[in-house]
């Protein structure tokens, strides 16, 4: 059972020596990327949103959405938290009393089209890609549904069309791709009455974002989401309270998506690299092992034979030297029977022979 | 292994098994229809935020690592030298195929549109994705799985030079099965490092992969037990001498091996609280259910193991292994669908439909048809009398 | 070959990879029968 425990040993080293060279394995060394330059985004100032839902109107336009049950005029649906789906690329959420004097807050959520966008980093048919207009674009054409995605999405933001037995796919925001193709703004952001929201160059937006926080630093809260969460979005927000009161993760981190699975891939090469080694190597000190026990196993055999055969031959040596003795006695007795015999026989003859002149002697007399 | 005749297997074809399976079937097959006609959202719970459920967390994730008793045991024997566990070989082969194809087959059923699954090899690679690895993997050992157990049909259709040839790759493939299921076991656990704000910090930890890895070897080897034990109550007729006085030996050399991966496996767990700093969590609900999980199905069967093991127990050993199997699937659901998206409230929660279970149950149940049919005509249980001793 | 984002750089770098590790799994093979081909058994 020794062999066992030291097998597993093994197994739980080697499986150890595994994560170490993952967690070494970095993505890619020292190199620093970007994303695209002059590419485009979106700034959403909440303190300016007045959840009129004149965006998810024109979104629902723009994409030729099926009309919801409430029309877009229905504001009583802002009581109810609500997330993007199939029919809605984009949704107005209503926070209450996280404004200032307790007046509530509105929240545009669609996708935040990331700069290193985890979807991308999930989908292994590539239907995901980051265009350097700064959409995040998706392909249903090489789709298998698999909804990695949707598991990858730290914003919780793909759709998909369950309801669709034969060509269902993932929906989201696509930043208006082909209408900013055409030069044209984004659906929603066209029609916003209040400029909460504001289209162009990501840098540019920062900048905007910053004056305004720096300008209005009652109004502001010192920070730009999408900076830096996940690596950074193309869709930024600004906001009154902490974002954390609008229903906005604060605590999803700075790494990039594909960062996080960068350990994990990049351990897989040093497996397939060095796993037939060890094992070969394992399998190749097993078999000499085998071969060293048959060996010894032989040579004991063959010692083993040669014990019994020079026991057997010392015997048989011992029986024949025996039997050569009771051979020569044999012989020896037989000689002396013979010659016993033939004394009698002469004995028993000259007795005769005795008696036979005796009475021819007493016949003549 | 005399084959039966067909009064008698007529017979034996109305038993209250076969008569549950059937009924199981048939619904099966209804959900089936119900799925390709009228998609998902019919016969699922899934919605936008859990897009994954059981058919993902127990057919794929589990299954795939209760179908590890394949590379497990093969390694033993042919790489590791341990020629005394070689009757529980074709066993666990043919156990870990059948999983991988019930596991390809129930994804038929997961993804949108399965006609596409071989699009990531043929029409776009995306090199990124865990789940790119996992595939190629899958499929590569699904074939791996398949060379290795047709000796077994070989021998069964009289096959001898195509037989002849398969077991001389023996050594290959066991090595191609131990690459291959050493990166898609991890990287099952790493699909989910890419949502650290979806699963709750006790679960997410960098060390996913190495988890998932390790306690694969955990559940290859504790299925091993607990399938040699059912095989044993059901088909002991067909097991030839060899098999029945290796049993027992298998049991007690895998039940310790099992032992002492579940005590490395509870070690590293500790060492993935502690890097992350995770202590405090360990207080709150989710740290409680955690904890028994940690505690009633990694520590305890550790423990109940080794006693099995001292005191030759093997009554113990096999209701450890059952307990074993049920924590790995418990671990698995724990991460796909239990403590994941804890953020949401609890109405937000997935539960599955009933016909999600419906067909899960339906994929064991032709698992377990399909392992009856295979094992009551092909030497898996027995050797072969035409190659014994050529020990392949 | 310039790269602007991580994303685009892993595919690639992943994508090579892969292929070199079908060629491993091939040329380890063929370099054990390369190296134990005079092993007397």
């Amino acid at each position: 059972m020794s062999i066992s425990r030291r097998k597993f040993l093994g197994w739980i080293g080697a499986a150890g020596m595994g994560t170490a060279l993952g967690t070494s394995a970095k993505a890619a060394s020292n190199k620093a990327f970007t994303g695209y330059p002059d590419s485009m985004g979106v700034l959403h100032d909440t303190v300016l949103c007045v959840g009129c839902r004149t965006c998810e109107a024109a979104c629902s336009k723009v994409n030729e959405l099926p009309p919801p049950e409430k029309p877009f005029t229905d504001l009583s649906v802002l009581d109810t938290k609500r997330r993007t789906a199939v029919e809605a690329y984009t949704v107005v959420n209503k926070y209450e009393h996280a404004g200032k004097q307790g007046k509530p807050v509105f929240v545009k959520k669609q996708c935040n089209h990331c700069l290193e966008p985890a979807c991308a980093s999930a989908c292994f048919v590539k239907a995901f890609a980051k265009s350097k207009e700064g959409a995040v674009t998706y392909d249903p054409s090489v789709c298998v549904g698999c909804r990695y995605c949707m598991v990858a999405c730290p914003f919780n933001i793909p759709s998909y069309e369950y309801d669709s037995a034969f060509s269902p796919r993932v929906v989201k925001c696509t930043m208006c791709h082909p209408r900013i193709l055409e030069g044209k703004v984004p659906g929603c952001v066209e029609a916003c009455p209040k400029e909460a929201l504001t289209f162009g160059k990501r840098e540019d937006l920062l900048k905007i974002a910053r004056e305004r926080i720096q300008k209005y630093p009652d109004r502001y809260a010192d920070h730009i989401y999408g900076e830096h969460e996940m690596g950074g979005t193309s869709w930024l927000y600004l906001s009154g309270t902490a974002f954390g009161n609008i229903g906005m993760r604060e605590d999803l981190g700075v790494k990039p998506a594909p960062e996080l699975t960068a350990g994990a891939l990049g351990a897989v090469p040093i497996v397939v690299g060095l796993w037939p080694v060890l094992l070969t190597g394992i399998y190749a000190m097993s078999r000499r092992k085998e071969k060293i026990a048959a060996e010894e196993k032989e040579q004991a055999v063959a010692a083993a034979v040669a014990e019994i055969e020079a026991k057997a031959d010392k015997k048989l040596a011992d029986v024949r030297a025996k039997a050569e003795k009771d051979l020569a006695k044999a012989e020896k007795d037989k000689e002396a029977a013979v010659k016993r015999e033939v004394q009698k026989a002469l004995g028993e003859a000259a007795a005769k022979h005795e008696e036979k002149a005796k009475t021819e002697t007493e016949e003549e007399s | 292994m005399s084959r039966h005749d067909t009064a008698l297997y007529r017979k034996e074809l109305y038993t209250p098994f076969n008569l549950v399976a059937g009924i199981i079937l048939i619904i099966g097959c209804v959900i089936t229809v119900l799925r390709f006609t009228k998609g998902l959202g019919t016969v699922t719970h899934l919605d936008d935020n859990y897009p994954w459920g059981i058919w993902i967390g127990f057919d794929l994730l589990a299954g795939v690592a209760l179908a590890a008793g394949g590379y497990v045991t093969s390694s033993a024997v042919y790489i590791f030298g341990m020629k005394r566990y070689h009757s529980a070989v074709r066993p666990a082969i043919l156990t870990g195929f059948l999983g991988y194809a019930l596991v390809v087959f129930a994804l038929n059923y997961d993804v949108g549109r399965p006609w596409r699954l071989p699009y990531p090899f043929i029409m776009q690679q995306g090199t990124t994705s865990l789940l790119f690895e996992v595939a190629a993997c899958v499929a590569l050992y699904l074939t791996v799985l398949f060379i290795e157990f047709t000796p077994a049909a070989l021998e069964w259709l009289g096959l001898r030079r195509a037989r002849n040839i398969v077991t001389k790759l023996t050594m290959l493939l066991t090595i191609f099965g131990v690459v291959l299921s050493t990166l898609h076991q991890s990287s099952l656990g790493a699909l989910f490092l890419l949502a650290p704000s979806k699963l709750h910090p006790l679960w997410y930890s960098g060390y996913l992969p190495v988890f998932f890895f390790v306690s694969s070897i955990i559940a290859g080897l504790s299925m091993v037990i607990f399938e040699s034990t059912l095989s044993h109550h059901y088909f002991a007729d067909k097991m030839d001498k060899t098999h029945l006085e290796e049993k027992e030996g298998v049991a007690l050399g895998f039940a310790k091996a099992a032992s002492l991966v579940l005590a490395g496996y509870f070690a590293i767990k500790l060492i993935g609280i502690a890097v992350d700093n995770n202590w405090h969590w360990l207080a709150t609900g989710y740290g409680l259910w955690f904890l028994a999980e940690l505690l009633g199905f990694v520590a305890l069967p550790s423990l109940l193991y080794a006693v099995g093991v001292r005191e030759k127990n093997l009554t113990l050993i096999k209701w450890t292994s059952g307990m074993t199997v049920f924590g790995i699937i418990l671990n698995r659901l724990n991460i796909c669908l239990i403590a994941f998206n804890w953020h949401l409230p609890y109405a937000e929660k997935y539960f599955p439909h009933w016909m999600e279970i419906g067909i899960s149950v339906f994929i064991l149940t032709i698992g377990v048809l399909v392992f009856r049919f295979i094992v009551t005509r092909m030497p898996v249980l027995y050797e072969h009398p035409d190659y014994k001793d050529t020990h392949h | 070959m310039e790269f602007y984002t991580l994303q685009e750089f892993m595919t690639y770098t992943k994508g090579i990879t892969y292929l070199l590790m079908a060629a491993i799994l091939v040329g380890i093979t063929g370099f054990w029968l390369f190296l134990t081909d005079r092993d007397e058994n």
